[in-house]
């Protein structure tokens, strides 16, 4: 069965001037005013901007072991629908994704599924706990490719341990993505540690247990000379030392989540769980410290940090409910809203932090592309004029911890194309049948 | 009024009003028939999650003294100790018919999360959530504070305004002393919180309240009251945090002994929410002085949990507003 | 009780247009003068006798009339005679009403038992008010006897309760509301009926 051409007609590519984009094969095949093709499904594209499809560093699938909350399947095709053509999904699975064998799984699972391009992420210590090296040559060597690993959820802590790991990966051009929480300052921390915490009772996690980390891994990754990647960066002293350690020639790029680009820890207010995250929502001063390290560079990407849980995880006083929010289909929105409506960010530099980026940290090379003739077709069309009310009910995550529930907010994708197929079209995910064939 | 969760959510008024409802309560149990048919019919339950054995006989004691039915529901050997959620629990219990759920429980917010969640239909009254509040226990220590302090006589319509109460102790960890600091301010009274460096929460600042490292300092500004508030020896050893390098040095810095009792005015009076660890934060001679008011505070807390029961339960349940006696009766 | 009466509501206010007045000031003090004679009578004097005042305007009314037994009978001593007796906590119809306040109850020296009580309120309508009186009493001692004294009798009981000693009997359909006003709560003696068509 040969793939579907399309002609995405008057569409505006990193939100300039209009052309026509044809795409066949899997591949942009012409791009300018004229072009037509009579086989070609056409998409209407006027007043939509063009991305390159938009690649998330950290995304937790939860398969295997917590399919009740997220499968790969789902998780893949809320990021379709959130404009993605790429994820890394992160490696604090049921077993943990610190074998060959499983980051292998994960990716044969994601090919099958056939949203988004699945990268596994391997992790850096078995089974997270901390104490030796995972594998991580063999599953560098895998068909899963494996180039980011991470104890996400976890932090390398011990110092010794994080620098055999900035050491090792140098082989295999890896990088390491430190969750930056120092664990002995943050025992059973339950929100950001401030005026807030105090007040509602609730144990503090406070900034200094993320800045002291960073602080110390990029001074190892300047000693060991390796590239170091910081996830989930939260607070406004992180951000400085990145601008230090940038200053210094220190090879360290950084993540913020769309919910840190936004929301402030006087959501606990009300004791409901779905605020409740880790690394925990900070203050007013942060949120504007991140926005400012995004917009000058200091902040390299945005990455969702993804985080699915079922409703039993979260129904329940704050103490027992699990960290996280979801994030895949409202990402985009969020940096929208943030900052490109405000101004900070144009269209293009959204497709930097959101695609090109990404990629780049990844070492994923046939997504985060130019948008050219002769590329791969990994492509998201982005309506920027509309506002839409966010329902976790209807979106096709399976969970519904969504932050954002109620919340008007900017844009939604109108399509996604990967490797010149549609996932999504007209706003609405394809047919799975059409996704799978090839 | 529909729930008590948190001292900040009573005004002056409402303060007011629960502690001169407390004194009619009082009252009654002076008598020699200390039973009223006020909440007859009405079941309040007791929804301990956490061990207490003292608050839960004081509400226990409240709601009989009401005539209402008392069911007690502690965690220990029970369906939550098997992994039962909050939300079950309470779903149970609204189906047995609950007008009012006392809940005590080890996480912060958990009577919020309750009152707010739709499992039960009655009025959620804190008993104490994690570090977070204790607001009847801060009703009887404003109720104590007002009947030593302000003045002979009928004490209704007062308020604590000019008093000065200092508040010592772990105030990092105790609901005890926000609820306390918060109703305090509301009711017009000064506080100073006394305590080591690590045992005041980062945020303090935005208290409604002094904070000073040095006890002996403050008693000499001749404050009205002092409350002392329990520490726990686990906090001092690692494990516990290591909060403070020995009992004894805390005992030394921050304990209340005969010699510091003696430097305070003749007429402060020393409180103590209780359990009281006897040589630790408070000496034995401290704690059984003329000035001390623990054993009062008990009795205290019957008639302000009374008071708390039937301003809660007693009216129409769409009421929020009151009305006096005096208004025209409808049916005399 | 004994917090903070309210303000005296101002005469224009205290009679809306459609209100009639039914006794004065004159004649609510000829009724207490009358009531007082017949306690003493029926009750051979003032010794043992208790006016227990129902907050909040039966108490007023209580002092006035243990005035009144005091002149007659000098060896009497006013204080001892007089009480309150608040009926809040012992009243059936709390849940149909917002919250009510709770007022004091206050007995004289001695005590209730063996007296002679005789509960003082300013309107007797349905009863249930003097039935919590008497659910009150019994907790609080025990009496010799129970007598009722009401400024006025307005009918409609719904229990069976009769007063024995009553200033006014004035014959009322239950669209009516009638209100006491009396110098010592509202800064001047009357009895209006509101809401009819008199």
């Amino acid at each position: 069965m040969s793939l579907a051409k399309y002609l995405l007609k008057d569409v505006a590519p990193y939100g300039g001037a209009r052309t026509t984009v044809l795409l066949a094969d899997g591949v942009i095949a012409a791009m300018g005013p004229d072009v037509s093709d009579d086989d070609a499904t056409v998409v209407d594209g006027r007043g939509l901007v063009l991305l390159p499809g938009l690649v998330d560093l950290h995304t937790h699938l939860r398969e295997p072991g917590r399919e009740d909350a997220e499968t790969i399947r789902t998780g893949t095709r809320a990021a379709a629908m959130g404009g993605f053509t790429a994820v890394h999904a992160m490696a604090n699975t049921t077993p943990t994704q610190d074998t060959a064998g499983v980051v292998e799984q994960v990716w044969r699972l994601g090919r099958e599924a056939g949203w988004v391009d699945v990268h596994p992420i391997g992790a850096v210590t078995v089974g997270l706990e901390g104490e030796r090296l995972a594998e991580l040559g063999a599953m560098a060597d895998s068909q899963a490719q494996v180039r980011v690993f991470s104890d996400d959820g976890k932090c390398v802590h011990d110092p010794v341990l994080m620098r055999r790991a900035l050491e090792y990966v140098k082989a295999f051009d890896g990088v390491v993505a430190q969750h930056a929480q120092e664990p002995r300052l943050t025992e059973n921390a339950q929100m950001h540690e401030g005026v807030v915490s105090a007040e509602l009772g609730l144990a503090g996690w406070p900034a200094v247990a993320e800045e002291a980390i960073i602080a110390r891994d990029v001074l190892l990754a300047e000693h060991v000379g390796s590239r170091l990647h910081v996830c989930h960066l939260s607070t406004a002293g992180s951000v400085e030392i990145i601008r230090w350690a940038k200053s210094r020639g220190i090879d360290v790029t950084a993540e913020v989540t769309p919910h840190h680009l936004i929301l402030t820890d006087e959501l606990a207010r009300g004791y409901d769980p779905t605020f409740k995250v880790n690394p925990p929502l900070r203050t007013q001063r942060d949120v504007e410290a991140v926005r400012a390290g995004l917009a000058d560079g200091t902040i390299d990407i945005v990455a969702t940090d993804h985080a699915p849980h079922t409703r039993e995880d979260k129904d329940c006083e704050w103490a027992a409910a699990a960290f996280g929010m979801t994030g895949l289909e409202t990402a985009l929105s969020v940096v929208q809203e943030t900052m490109v409506d405000t101004g900070r960010l144009t269209w293009a530099d959204v497709a930097r932090v959101l695609s090109e980026t990404p990629a780049k940290i990844g070492r994923v090379n046939d997504h985060g592309r130019p948008i050219a003739v002769g590329e791969p077709a990994n492509l998201v069309l982005v309506d920027p004029d509309v506002r839409r009310v966010v329902n976790p009910d209807e979106q096709a995550t399976k969970s519904g911890n969504s932050p954002f529930r109620g919340r008007e907010l900017s844009g939604c994708v109108v399509a996604t194309f990967l490797r010149g197929r549609a996932t999504v079209l007209g706003g609405a995910s394809c047919d799975e049948d059409v996704v799978v064939a090839r | 009024m529909k729930h008590l969760l948190s001292a900040a959510d009573l005004s002056r008024t409402q303060a007011v009003r629960i502690l001169d409802t407390a004194g009619q309560m009082a009252a009654t149990q002076a008598r020699e028939i200390k039973k009223l048919p006020t909440l007859r019919g009405r079941t309040v339950v007791n929804l301990f999650f956490e061990d207490s054995t003292r608050t839960r006989i004081s509400f226990e004691t409240a709601a009989k003294r009401l005539s209402a039915d008392v069911i007690n529901f502690s965690a220990k050997g029970s369906s939550v100790s098997k992994g039962e959620s909050l939300k079950d629990t309470a779903l149970t219990l609204q189906a047995m018919g609950a007008d009012a759920v006392v809940i005590r429980h080890h996480a912060s917010g958990a009577p919020h999360t309750l009152a707010h969640s739709g499992w039960t239909h009655g009025a959620v009254v804190n008993a104490g959530d994690g570090m977070h509040q204790h607001p009847t226990q801060a009703l009887l220590d404003a109720y104590t504070l007002r009947r030593h302090l302000t003045g002979p006589g009928d004490a209704s319509g007062r308020d604590l305004a000019g008093l000065r109460v200092a508040i010592v102790g772990d105030v990092l960890h105790s609901r005890v002393a926000r609820s306390n600091v918060q109703l305090l301010h509301t009711l017009g009274a000064d506080v100073t919180l006394v305590a080591p460096p690590t045992l005041v929460p980062v945020g303090v600042d935005a208290w409604p309240a002094e904070v000073s490292y040095d006890l002996d300092a403050t008693i000499e500004t001749k404050p009205d009251a002092i409350m002392m508030l329990r520490v726990q020896r686990e906090r001092m050893s690692s494990a516990g945090g290591g909060f403070f390098p020995s009992p004894l040095e805390y005992t030394r810095g921050y304990g209340l002994d005969a010699r510091r009792l003696a430097a305070m005015p003749e007429h402060a009076i020393v409180l103590h929410p209780g359990p009281m660890n006897r040589g630790l934060e408070i000496s034995a001679d401290a704690a059984d002085s003329p000035r001390a008011v623990i054993v009062e505070q008990v009795a205290n807390g019957v008639a302000v949990r009374m008071a708390v029961l039937y301003l809660l339960l007693a009216g129409s349940p769409a009421s929020g507003a009151t009305t006096d006696t005096n208004e025209t009766k409808v049916d005399a | 009780m004994s917090s903070a009466l309210p303000d005296a509501a101002q005469p224009d206010e205290a009679q809306p247009a459609d209100a009639t007045v039914v006794l004065g000031g004159p004649e609510i003090s000829r009724a207490l003068t009358r009531i007082a004679h017949e306690i003493l009578e029926r009750n051979k004097g003032g010794a043992d006798v208790v006016l227990l005042g129902i907050p909040t305007r039966g108490l007023p009314l209580a002092r006035r009339l243990a005035a009144k037994l005091a002149s007659v009978e000098p060896a009497l001593d006013e204080a001892d005679l007089v009480g309150s007796l608040d009926v809040t906590m012992y009243r059936d119809d709390l849940a149909h009403h917002p919250t009510r306040t709770i007022g004091s109850t206050d007995l004289p020296g001695d005590g209730l038992d063996g007296k002679v009580v005789v509960l003082v309120d300013d309107v007797l309508f349905s009863g249930r008010t003097i039935r919590a009186a008497l659910d009150a009493i019994s907790d609080l001692g025990r009496p010799r006897a129970v007598q009722l004294a009401a400024l006025v009798d307005r009918g409609h009981r719904e229990l069976p309760i009769r007063a024995d000693f009553v200033g006014k009997n004035l014959p009322t359909s239950t669209h009516e509301r009638v209100r006491v006003l009396l110098e010592e709560t509202d800064g001047r003696d009357a009895v209006l009926i509101e809401g009819g068509s008199r």
